[in-house]
């Protein structure tokens, strides 16, 4: 099969051919500095403004759909097959404002402008998919967009406007939904596609086993799947990853799979796609999983990663090892699957060998009498790594604790679980003393370090309070957190 | 008579941002969005990897063998004089030979693209021989690094006997965090060389003026050889009052050296750390009372973190100094500053310009005296208010002639029902609970004009083409405010034409010389003035010719909207100027204008800085959790003064936004130095400023419509960019009462700004302890 050797999508209207794409050119650059699309700004080229935002639109099971990314972390390679839509194409072409533009306009929601054009990419895709919002779904929609004038109130208000000003029915990207899927379905690759210069090299392998075929190949490639942390090596750190070998495109390894016992997830599945499933599964973990990150970086950024970069302050980690999850690890060879808790040896290794990549993620549903919970404490409320984050699952039986796992991030090396404070607590009458006698045991388990985001002590203090947290909530007492919405 | 509908944008209604549209369509051009000429290069800056050192050796060869490198700027490729400082003390060098902060930039790389000289800046062979450092104010003073600029000290009355005749006295420390202006556009210029010395600098700053003095003071050439422009910036915040500076100058040198365009752009790490934040300080207050809670008297000393330079230090200690009674009469008052030099970045303006740091400073001995107490701290706050003879004058002995404190106050206490919260929030705490809650209302009072007199002076041109349509310009900047829009009303409402007509056009030092920074809020009160002068000229011309030529009076000549009526007949606005041009009526005019009445003797420490003050007061209700020190703001109801606003809802959106960037300030956003003297927060992903979910649950916000400036400033109001910063303060009193809850308020806590969770909890924690 013939390979090819660039990246196709479409920006906007038009087609674009990039021949020699280069791995790690973003987005952004693309559109600012090649196609002179100034409308979409840089302020952070992190992830954490939006002041670049943009939508992309792909297929997926045949079926297209349309988010918001951060065009600064966002790989043109990534795109094969997608649909960018920046704010230039949201002016009608009689130069008439689009119903957002028009509600931000009249409720005065720019001021220097400079964020403007994020927002209103934010915006626009909350109106397609929910028209009609509640605040605190627009406040979920712009976590991932900063505005340091307005205060945001007449943002707010502009965008619980929209709607009144127009309804996505009529908007040119649901009519041209058809086309665009027939020109998208068109686009897509027929194998492998292999871009980009010697020493920046892009590799979108056309399927799993094409996959596990490339890192055979070449073992010491750099797995994207949404660059949601790659991007800042390279944006940020300028380090050089070629050869890249690209993930966000296989179907594949975006498979959700819930059944009675357990819930499987694709290591490509990002945050917002298994955002229903894990709310079905594991309640808890509702507001837990609307804290990580922003909007645009959960719609890229997926579990699989946040699993695989192995940092001791992803979000992910210690929820789902208190859960009981399993990790699948595939190469050429095969598969192999271990607890997650093993994946993660020390800081900066895990249990993953060259060639080797993250296939799957399998959390077990929680047993009669298993209690859950997952807290996360950051400077601010959203958008904000953790200083600390709990996951605790302990079974009750009667009145006796019979099992226990919990897993804290941010208080060492590497997301772990509290060993000592789970043996406090198992086998032990189900009252306060035994959740205060863990929480002391916490200084047993971790020796926290101090950065910015929190100090050692205020990490230790908060970890153990968390556990009296979990236990005031079981007993019924109702107000022990706040909850902003 | 035809055309005599009301005018559209007329002054005192609301009008949108003139660039509401370009901004939501993504059209609106910010330096980086200029189209870039052929051969343009990038210059991108390389800096130091030690906190205070001599430079022993640099060796830049690997930086010029890179790929895409055309060439490198050191110190000794500065043409005119290696400095930057604003205040001519010579202690800002563009690339220094003894670094005095991490990541102080020393040479710069000119490439073909901005990655290309970016990724070759990291190349550098640089060796140093270390020298010892200290970053806080504290070591640094302890360490015996000098201070950056002559202190000030401001007294009134004898401090001592009114200690002595007080039955309370408390002595504490506070600390209060500094701030990153974290604009969401960061710093940029772009240069594009001209014939003779010529050098033209597109460039985000709110002080042209500023910037094409360093780049000629760099490139040593007249001021005349530099032109500055600037059509909008994407947020300056007083980040960009000085701190382009440096970014302008290499831009230019690089330009001029290579007779090439050249831009600049700084990453958002780089434009963090090599760029000067708010000033945090070390504030102790001695502060001394009666039963009543009536301040007696106040000794107060402010060490401010300058950083390496003076840069504006001098001006934003002096300005804390000068809001530390915010609106309160202290008998017996002595406050003293210490800028204090360190090795860290050079601090500089950020909105408030050391104000905030002044009046929070007030509202903690209020605090204090109201635990100490057990009162009310409103009550506190009422008994202090300036009052008349006798309870008018300030540290600085001018006399607060124009106070409406407690009308502004009484109204928000009934509008947000703050006695009746206050006690159903008592109660609530009284039943003990994880959650608690707390309420505060706290006013400001912000003192109007540049402390430096002569900066209070503006000009504009205005010019009326023959086809009716109108040109504005002045040397005001736009960068966010709606500075534009509001002069486009005054000039609208002068000729009584629609707002359209108006062409709204770049800031640049070629249309108005020797202009001051957009700052000190007073944008509008001084560029609003110089138009409104403008236009009176052209409309005095136009006046005469049409009483001559018509055969009337002059005083039968008026300005109606889109129309002129001359004696009984009504002309069309564009007909009388069609006319007026044909009989070489001259149909332009530069305007001028100074603030009057000022003067300020720093020697002294008298006189009277200011022109007139700006009042306004918040009330905030949060809610804490006392396991781990998270909050949440549940309410905030606002009443701000702005006198007789230009436009209305574009204040709003000043008092709103500055709310939040105030909150932003005590709450999370947290400077983080390391032992090595690194500031280890310098992005949005390690510095956090508020989001749409940490504003205010319920936010009402309203103007005191009532409100006219006394002075004769342009149509009776006031200025609004910095006054309700302080606002945010009433969130952080508020943190502080639901803290003191778990002590049943019987001590007022020992709570340190940026109030963030882990504070919070720490806080709670001491409390609990006892
Ligand atoms: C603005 C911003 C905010 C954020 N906030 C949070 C937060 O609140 N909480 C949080 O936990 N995280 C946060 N993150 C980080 C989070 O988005 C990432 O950790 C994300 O989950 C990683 O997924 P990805 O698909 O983007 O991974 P990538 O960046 O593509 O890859 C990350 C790492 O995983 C490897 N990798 C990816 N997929 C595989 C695979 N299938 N097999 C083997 N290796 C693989 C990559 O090689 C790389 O080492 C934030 C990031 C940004 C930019
Ligand atoms: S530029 Fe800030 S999120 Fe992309
Ligand atoms: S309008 Fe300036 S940052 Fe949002």
């Amino acid at each position: 099969m013939d390979q090819q050797t660039d990246i196709r999508f479409l920006l906007n209207g038009q087609e674009i051919i990039a021949r020699d794409a280069p791995a790690t050119r973003t987005l952004l650059d693309f559109l600012r500095i090649e196609q002179r699309l100034t409308g979409t700004k840089e302020g952070c080229a992190e992830g954490d403004c939006g002041a670049c935002t943009v939508l992309v639109g792909r297929l997926q099971d045949g079926a297209l759909r349309y988010e918001t990314v951060n065009a600064c972390i966002r790989f043109l390679a990534s795109l094969n097959g997608c649909h960018v839509v920046t704010v230039e194409h949201l002016t009608g072409p009689e130069g008439r404002l689009h119903p957002v533009q028009q509600a931000m306009v009249d409720h005065h929601g720019s001021q220097c402008g400079f964020c403007t054009p994020g927002f209103v990419m934010s915006l626009y895709a909350l109106w397609m998919q929910t028209p009609q919002p509640t605040v605190t779904e627009v406040e979920t929609a712009i976590q991932g967009n900063l505005c340091r004038c307005t205060g945001y109130e007449p943002i707010v208000k502009a965008a619980l406007a929209v709607n009144s000003y127009g309804s996505p029915v009529h908007d040119h990207l649901t009519r041209e939904r058809d086309t665009i899927t027939a020109r998208l379905a068109a686009l897509q690759p027929a194998g492998r596609v292999v871009t980009g210069p010697d020493d920046d090299r892009a590799i979108l392998p056309a399927d799993v086993d094409d996959l596990a075929q490339v890192l055979a190949e070449t073992p010491q490639a750099t797995i994207v799947a949404g660059a949601t942390d790659v991007g800042l090596w390279v944006t940020k750190l300028m380090r050089p990853i070629s050869p890249v070998v690209f993930v966000g495109h296989l179907e594949e390894l975006k498979r959700i799979d819930l059944t009675d016992t357990a819930l499987t997830l694709g290591a490509g599945v990002t945050y917002s796609e298994a955002e229903s499933a894990i709310a079905t599964a594991f309640p808890h973990l509702n507001d837990y999983w609307a804290r990580i990150a922003g909007w645009q970086v959960r719609n890229m950024g997926t579990i699989g990663g946040n699993i695989a970069n192995g940092s001791p302050i992803g979000d992910t980690p210690p929820v789902l090892i208190a859960l009981g999850a399993t990790l699948t690890l595939r190469n050429a060879a095969g598969q192999r699957t271990l607890p997650l808790e093993a994946f993660f040896i020390d800081y900066g290794k895990q249990d993953r060998a060259k060639g080797e990549f993250v296939e799957s993620l399998s959390i077990p549903r929680p047993q009669p009498g298993q209690i859950n919970a997952a807290y996360k404490i950051s400077k601010r409320r959203d958008e904000d790594i953790s200083s600390v984050a709990a996951g605790i699952s302990v079974t009750r039986t009667g009145d006796i604790i019979t099992d226990a796992r919990v897993a804290f991030g941010g208080m060492s090396a590497t997301p772990r679980r509290a060993r000592a404070a789970e043996a406090a607590l198992i086998g032990q009458p189900w009252t306060k003393a035994a959740f205060d006698a863990a929480a002391n045991a916490l200084s047993q388990d971790f020796t926290p370090l101090s950065d910015w985001r929190a100090s050692a002590d205020y990490r230790l203090l908060v970890a153990g309070n968390l556990l009296r947290r979990f236990f005031l909530e079981q007993d019924g007492q109702t107000s022990v957190r706040l909850d902003v919405a | 008579m035809k055309d005599l509908s009301p005018l559209t944008g007329a002054v005192h209604h609301d009008r949108i941002h003139d660039s509401a549209i370009k901004h939501v369509t993504g059209r609106a051009d910010y330096t980086d969005d200029i189209a870039e000429p052929a051969g343009t290069l990038h210059a991108y800056l390389g800096v130091a990897t030690v906190t205070h050192g001599t430079i022993r050796t640099m060796n830049l060869d690997r930086v010029r063998q890179a790929s895409g490198v055309v060439d490198v700027l050191t110190a000794r490729d500065v043409p005119g004089v290696n400095d930057l400082s604003p205040t001519g003390r010579n202690d800002e060098p563009i690339f220094p030979d003894t670094v005095e902060y991490h990541g102080q930039p020393i040479f710069a790389v000119i490439a073909h693209s901005r990655d290309a000289a970016r990724r070759a800046a990291e190349l550098a062979d640089v060796s140093y021989d270390i020298l010892p450092h200290a970053t806080d104010a504290l070591s640094a003073q302890a360490a015996g690094l000098p201070q950056v600029t002559d202190p000030l000290k401001l007294e009134r009355g004898d401090v001592a006997a009114g200690q002595a005749t007080a039955p309370h006295r408390i002595k504490a420390r506070m600390t209060v965090g500094g701030q990153d202006h974290m604009y969401l556009e960061g710093h940029i210029a772009f240069a594009i060389p001209g014939e003779d010395d010529d050098v033209i600098v597109h460039c985000s700053t709110q002080h042209p003026s500023e910037a094409q003095h360093m780049v000629a003071h760099a490139l040593g050439v007249p001021l005349n050889a530099v032109t500055v422009n600037v059509r909008r910036m994407g947020g300056g915040f007083g980040g960009k009052e000085s701190q382009m500076n440096l970014f302008a100058a290499v831009a230019a040198i690089a330009a001029k050296r290579l007779h090439r365009p050249v831009k600049i752009r700084p990453d958002r790490d780089q434009d963090m750390t090599a760029t000067g934040k708010r000033h945090d300080f070390v504030i102790d207050y001695d502060v001394a009372f009666d039963d009543d809670g009536r301040i007696h008297a106040v000794d107060g000393h402010f060490a401010a973190r300058c950083g390496y330079s003076s840069d504006l230090s001098g001006p934003v200690t002096d300005r804390a100094l000068f809001h530390a009674d915010n609106a309160y009469f202290y008998p017996h008052v002595r406050l003293t500053s210490r800028p204090q030099k360190t090795n860290t970045v050079s601090n500089t303006a950020f909105r408030g310009f050391g104000g905030p740091q002044g009046v929070i400073a007030a509202e903690r001995m209020i605090e204090e005296v109201a635990y100490a107490l057990g009162k009310d701290p409103l009550e506190v706050r009422r008994t202090n208010f300036y009052g008349t003879e006798g309870r008018d004058l300030t540290p600085y002995h001018q006399q607060v002639t124009d106070n409406i404190i407690g009308r502004v106050v009484d109204e928000l206490a009934d509008s947000a029902r703050y006695q009746a919260r206050r006690a159903e929030i008592l109660q609530h705490n009284a039943q003990g609970g994880i959650l608690r809650r707390g309420i505060a209302l706290t006013p400001v009072k912000f003192g109007i004009s540049f402390t430096a007199t002569h900066y209070n002076q503006a000009g504009a041109l205005v010019h009326v083409y023959n086809d009716g349509s109108i040109h504005l310009n002045h040397g005001g900047t736009e960068m966010g405010q709606g500075l534009n829009t509001k002069i486009a009303q005054v000039l609208a409402d002068a000729f009584q034409v629609d707002f359209d007509r108006i062409k709204i056009t770049k800031t640049t030092t070629e249309k108005v010389p020797n202009t001051s920074a957009t700052a000190a809020s007073s944008g509008s009160d001084l560029n609003g003035m110089a138009a409104l002068d403008a236009a009176d000229q052209i409309k005095a011309r136009l006046v005469s010719f049409a009483a001559e030529t018509w055969g009337v009076a002059a005083d039968e000549v008026r300005f109606l909207p889109n129309a002129v009526q001359i004696g009984a007949e009504v002309v069309p606005f564009d007909t009388l100027i069609r006319r007026a041009y044909m009989a070489r009526v001259h149909l332009s005019a530069a305007g001028f204008y100074k603030t009057p009445d000022i003067h300020w003797d720093r020697a002294a420490g008298k006189g009277r800085p200011f022109f007139y003050y700006a009042y306004g007061a918040a009330c905030s209700e949060v809610t804490i959790d006392t396991l781990t020190g998270e909050y949440r703001v549940d309410r905030t109801d606002i009443l701000h003064d702005v006198g007789r606003s230009l436009n209305p809802v574009l204040d709003r959106g000043q008092v709103e936004g500055a709310f939040l960037q105030g909150m932003g300030w005590l709450t999370t956003e947290e400077l983080w130095w390391d032992d090595q003297g690194r500031l280890r927060t310098h992005a949005p992903s390690t510095y956090k400023i508020p989001l749409a979910s940490d504003r205010p649950r319920i936010f009402n916000v309203a103007l005191a419509e009532w409100s006219e400036n006394r002075e004769r400033t342009i149509k009776r109001s006031k200025a609004v960019g910095e006054p309700p910063f302080m606002l945010g303060i009433s969130v952080f009193e508020a943190l502080s009462m639901a803290v003191a809850s778990v002590a049943d308020y019987r001590v007022c806590p020992r709570l340190d700004a940026p109030a963030t969770p882990e504070r919070v909890l720490i806080a709670v924690e001491r409390l609990k302890a006892g």
